[in-house]
């Protein structure tokens, strides 16, 4: 694995300044804005031992990130943490320059509207149609109606589910329900959008037309988090860095993983085969 | 086909960054449906509210009736003074309620005066003991003397001050005269009546209580099956409020449906009872009840329907708050 800008170890981690083939690199990528801060994070659920222990990273404004690492070794708990679904056990979380662990209770839903997710197991309403799911973040929102009927349409047409949209999510397969998943966890164009095997229960071709979609969303800004056991998938999407989970410890613990160097500005693959 | 992100026939992209919160209320309506559905939430509340509603109505309606009958008898009543003589011979008792009638009747507080004649006194006495001791047609011939009975009607309340007066101007032409004011006879039921009203109040108390913790279990209940639904909508950034409004508005609604139907059973029963209660009844309206109780009684699914809706809000919220 070689070294990343765009994930980084926090201090006393030991940084990467100086190591590795990217020192030179590091300047462009550590101008964008560090929207997540991860400081010695530990998870345990209970009192069994810790799921998640000292993790710390930041990850950056409009990167893409692969989350990976073997069954168990703690991805979907991380991401529950970046998306608010769980507090950790110890350490120092920040999202969007806020403490997302000191933070009141009441000033979280106003964060957790930046963040879209796609979960594993789709969590599509059962009784709502597809245009409904999509449409179920900007109604909380407080989004009038007739505001956001063009945009939640557009959002259908753009994850090629027009046929689809009065279909409730249990007349759909596997591929339609997840696109709906990814459309509703987009629809409020968040900053963060985490995506927890989203490919996990499909065909190859989908799960490149879903890796489209993410792709899509990340052009236009978005930092996408996207946790994949699927190499060929990690390999399609050349700007990515790639966080990789063991036992609960991010496995480069300088914080220095892969991010291949051709998706720095400048270069290409060729250059660095 | 999956394409490429565009702006789309609305401007999308625009359209997107454009959305934002207005701070609106949440409508537990998204669109076709609502997000948890209010059959979901309410669960059995509309029966049970059904059912509490019906009791405290036909409880409160038997207590308003109760108090409507004590009330209207003791009008009947107010100011209502006997003047008894019994004890002398019946020529004398005849003598002295002659005299007590003829020192009351220019009295300018007295409004009506009327005096007992033979047979009306022995129809007072007969239920209890017939017509044997006093059959005679000469009044020494019967073995009962009857008491001479003088009725007077004061103009106003026949206070303590006012008997006091009274019993010493009659007892100078009558000393044999017993003054007695006719609410006195009643003070017994008034009391028993009074019991019957504070066991009515504290059965709409009791059945409030019933109501309120059904609701309590019900909103819990409903919270932990639809917990997964409640996450999502905390994970898409909702508010406690809004939640909690999902579920005040479901309580209220199932709970506003059962209120109706409760009032509609006892508006039933109770008109079915007006009948026997108004042979009992000093010729008040059907049940005693008049237009203010019964809008009094109105009021009770209302209060009950509130009473729900606050209870599911404060309920759902103290236990969102549990959770992350």
């Amino acid at each position: 694995m070689q070294a990343s800008s765009s994930v980084e170890g926090f201090a006393g981690s030991g940084g990467i300044s100086g190591s590795g083939p990217m020192g030179p690199r590091r300047s462009g990528s550590n101008a964008r804005e560090a929207i997540v801060r991860f400081e010695n994070v530990g998870l345990r659920y209970g009192t069994e031992r810790e799921v998640l222990s000292d993790v710390s990273f930041q990850l950056h404004k409009g990167r893409f990130y692969f989350l990976t690492g073997p069954s168990g070794a703690g991805k979907t708990s991380l991401l529950k943490l970046l998306y608010l679904a769980q507090s950790p056990s110890r350490g120092a979380i920040s999202l969007f320059g806020e403490d997302a662990v000191a933070m009141d209770r009441a000033a979280r839903p106003a964060l957790r509207r930046r963040i879209g997710v796609v979960f594993q197991d789709f969590r599509l309403v059962g009784h709502l149609t597809v245009y409904d799911n999509i449409a179920l973040p900007l109604r909380l929102a407080g989004v009038p109606e007739e505001e956001m009927a063009g945009p939640v349409d557009d959002m259908i047409d753009w994850v090629g589910l027009g046929h689809a949209r009065d279909a409730r999510p249990e007349t759909l397969s596997g591929g339609e329900q997840q696109r709906v998943a990814i459309a509703r966890a987009v629809i409020t164009r968040p900053d963060l959008l985490v995506a927890d095997e989203p490919t996990g229960n499909v065909d190859p071709d989908m799960a490149i037309r879903l890796l489209k979609l993410f792709s899509a969303m990340n052009r236009l800004g978005t930092t996408v988090v996207l946790a994949t056991h699927d190499m060929s998938l990690m390999e399609r999407q050349k700007d990515a860095s790639v966080m990789r989970l063991v036992r609960g410890r991010l496995d480069d613990p300088t914080g220095a993983l892969r991010n291949p160097p051709w998706s720095w500005g400048g270069s290409s693959r060729e250059d660095w085969a | 086909m999956v394409s490429v992100y565009s702006p789309g026939r609305h401007g999308l992209r625009t359209k997107l960054s454009g959305l934002t919160a207005k701070g609106r209320k949440w409508r537990i309506n998204a669109g076709s449906d609502p997000v948890i559905k209010q059959r979901a939430i309410s669960g059995p509340v509309p029966w049970v509210i059904a059912i509490m509603t019906a009791l405290t109505v036909i409880a409160a309606a038997g207590g308003l009736a109760l108090g409507s009958i004590a009330a209207a008898a003791g009008d009947e009543l107010q100011g209502g003074v006997t003047v008894q003589i019994a004890g002398p011979p019946e020529a004398e008792a005849a003598r002295q309620a002659q005299a007590v009638a003829a020192l009351l009747a220019d009295d300018p507080e007295i409004r009506a005066l009327r005096r007992l004649d033979r047979d009306e006194r022995a129809a007072l006495i007969a239920p209890w003991l017939g017509d044997a001791g006093f059959d005679g047609e000469d009044a020494d011939d019967n073995l009962l003397v009857l008491p001479e009975l003088v009725e007077v009607q004061l103009t106003g309340e026949a206070g303590e001050d006012v008997l006091a007066d009274l019993r010493s101007r009659v007892e100078a032409v009558a000393p044999d005269a017993l003054v007695s004011a006719d609410t006195s006879w009643l003070a017994p039921v008034g009391r028993a009546i009074e019991a019957l009203q504070w066991l009515a109040l504290s059965l709409v108390g009791l059945l409030a209580l019933a109501t309120l913790a059904a609701v309590l279990l019900a909103s819990r209940s409903a919270l932990n099956a639809n917990r997964q639904v409640i996450e999502l909508m905390h994970l898409l950034g909702a508010q406690d409020r809004q939640v909690a409004e999902l579920f005040q508005r479901a309580a209220a609604v199932g709970a506003g449906v059962g209120g109706a139907a409760g009032f509609a059973v006892a508006l039933a029963v109770v008109s079915g009872l007006a009948g026997r209660f108004e042979a009992l009844g000093p010729g008040q309206s059907a049940a005693g009840l008049n237009p203010l109780h019964w809008a009094v009684l109105a009021l009770i699914p209302i209060m009950v329907t509130l009473l729900a809706a606050v209870t599911a809000r404060l309920t759902v919220l103290a236990t969102l708050r549990r959770m992350v």
